[in-house]
């Protein structure tokens, strides 16, 4: 999302030199983010990066020990109530009740949502549907695999239609085909225009979510930007070309004048920043005759982005 | 909404939920409210009732000592309840349900009065179920309607009492183990120093001031009195000031624990 259109949105959640600190151990160090409504922001970063505390502050399940916030236009530290009525928490570990049916636990967040009968009745179906939990409504979740207890702990929070949820490490421990199916629940979420905070160790997940990424680490934040201002910010974009001989190799490396030769893989690593178009320009410039073997083209994903901050980060603190 | 009908539905609520988890795990609750006490019930009366009935002398009152025995163990009864209620508070401080009541705009104190209120009727079913065995082995009370109301009351207040502790007991410990633990002085030894099977004067002498002057003895005396027709004097008001002075420590104890364990 750019920044043009996030300008006209309200501010989900403001945090201003955010610090939290465990004993001696500083968890969060003055800690800086703005959050628009309707994005999806990723917080990403390893274990003990402080992503969970991070969640549990701006969720007012702990206080922070400096700094301020606001989240949906409430003060944290003198406002948690009115922040309550309008958040939706989906932690790491399961809340959901292991003695309820899955509908009963839906039925049960009704009830603490002061939700009319009618209108808990008709959100627990349809949250059941939604979520493909129909079958399994009337069993404890004890009989339900890790993607079905996942998804009942976010139709738990869907109940009383937040504005802002939390959702910390949403897919960790899933397989592949639960993953995915989380992944198409949280677009479902944006498109209804909820705002969203995500936490991740996955690298491709806030890649394939977010709008915006923070990447934490040690506390504090080390980068932050749309995943295509992240990769931006590491060069690095080329086209490799590989050649049976070295011959051709030289032959491609006059033509390519630009490029870095690696003759013992017989690889010529030509930049690219251009994307197709500037593709185009280095194969024209590429003699017919000589004989490419093959061609690939790489970007810096976000792993390269993640070890170069991170990697910073750790560099500047020792 | 007021925030007291707010308090009111959300602790409601949270009864309701205590009610359908005891009813989940009845064939459990059977066992250690009513089948425990049962055991207790026929272990005293009829392997060690002939010797302890023997040298009752003046306490039994001429009755048979499983007279005497019964209202002890319905006070057992009460007490065994300790150890459910702190499991229950243990299990949702630990599991991760509690943080997401502590999201939501949901009343503070509501969880614990549904674990209270819901410790509270299942012992009222216990020892309702324990009142009917002990009928049929042979226990005759000279209770009269209004009697039988003040041992409602009495059971009642001394079961709120003890659930309020059990409560705090089950937020400042870690593990269900724990919990169990924490509370066997309270469902276990503190009856047996009491005159739940034998009286308090009976017992040696450093035991028996203790005895004498703990709260569960004149719970279970005032139970035995109105349930054999004996005048009941100021011991029932002795013990319901027990049971207020127990009931207001263990809340008090458990609002602060909740404070502390939840930041």
């Amino acid at each position: 999302m750019s920044a043009l259109t996030t300008q006209n949105k309200g501010t989900a959640v403001s945090v201003n030199g955010l610090r939290k600190m465990y004993g001696e151990k500083v968890v969060l160090d003055e800690v800086d983010l703005t959050i628009a409504e309707g994005e999806v922001f990723a917080l990403l970063g390893p274990n003990g990066a402080g992503k969970t505390t991070m969640v549990r502050v701006l969720s007012t399940l702990i206080p922070a020990d400096a700094g301020t916030a606001t989240v949906m236009g409430h003060d944290l530290r003198n406002d948690a109530a009115a922040i309550r009525a309008e958040i939706g928490v989906t932690g790491q570990f399961s809340a959901v009740d292991d003695l309820l049916t899955g509908e009963e636990n839906l039925a049960l967040l009704g009830r603490l949502l002061h939700l009319r009968a009618t209108e808990r009745r008709a959100r627990t179906t349809e949250l059941l549907e939604r979520f493909d939990l129909v079958q399994a409504a009337r069993q404890t979740p004890a009989t339900y695999s890790g993607g079905m207890k996942r998804r009942l702990d976010l139709a738990m929070t869907l109940m009383g239609r937040p504005r802002l949820i939390f959702l910390d490490e949403p897919t960790t421990g899933l397989d592949p085909r639960s993953r995915q199916t989380m992944w198409q629940i949280i677009r479902e979420l944006v498109r209804d225009g909820v705002t969203i905070l995500l936490t991740t160790q996955y690298l491709d997940e806030a890649d394939h979510l977010a709008d915006r990424i923070a990447v934490l680490d040690h506390g504090r934040i080390v980068a932050e930007g749309t995943p295509e201002e992240l990769k931006r910010r590491i060069p690095g974009a080329h086209i490799r070309l590989s050649f049976a001989d070295a011959a051709s190799l030289a032959e491609a490396a006059r033509d390519l004048p630009e490029g870095t030769r690696d003759e013992q893989e017989l690889v010529l690593r030509v930049p690219n920043e251009g994307g197709i178009r500037s593709l185009r320009d280095v194969l024209a410039r590429l003699g017919d005759d000589v004989a490419v073997e093959d061609l690939s083209i790489h970007t810096p994903d976000l792993d390269d982005v993640f070890f170069a901050v991170t990697g910073n980060a750790s560099q500047e603190k020792s | 909404m007021s925030a007291l009908t707010s308090a009111a539905q959300d602790s409601a609520t949270m009864l309701g939920r205590e009610i359908k988890h005891s009813l989940r795990l009845v064939r459990l609750l059977i066992v250690s409210a009513v089948l425990v006490p049962v055991v207790m019930l026929l272990l005293f009366d009829y392997i060690l009732g002939g010797t302890i009935g023997h040298g009752l002398g003046e306490a039994a009152r001429g009755a048979p000592y499983v007279d005497f025995l019964v209202p002890g163990i319905l006070m057992m009864a009460v007490a065994g309840g300790c150890g459910p209620t702190a499991i229950n508070v243990t299990m949702d401080m630990t599991g991760g349900f509690i943080d997401r009541i502590r999201t939501m705009a949901v009343t503070r104190g509501a969880l614990l009065a549904g674990h209270v209120g819901g410790s509270v009727l299942r012992t009222l079913v216990a020892t309702a179920a324990v009142t009917g065995v002990a009928l049929l082995v042979g226990f005759r009370p000279k209770a009269s309607v209004t009697d039988w109301f003040a041992v409602v009351g009495i059971v009642a207040a001394f079961s709120f009492a003890l659930a309020w502790l059990s409560a705090a007991i089950g937020l400042v410990t870690k593990s269900v183990a724990g919990a169990n633990g924490s509370t066997l002085p309270l469902s276990f030894l503190l009856p047996f120093l009491s005159s739940t099977f034998v009286p308090a004067d009976s017992m040696p002498a450093g035991v028996r001031w203790f005895a004498a002057n703990q709260p569960f003895t004149p719970v279970v005396d005032s139970l035995r009195a109105l349930l054999t027709g004996a005048p009941v004097g100021s011991t029932a008001y002795l013990a319901l000031a027990w049971c207020a002075a127990i009931a207001l420590a263990g809340y008090l104890w458990a609002q602060i624990a909740f404070r502390r364990g939840t930041r």
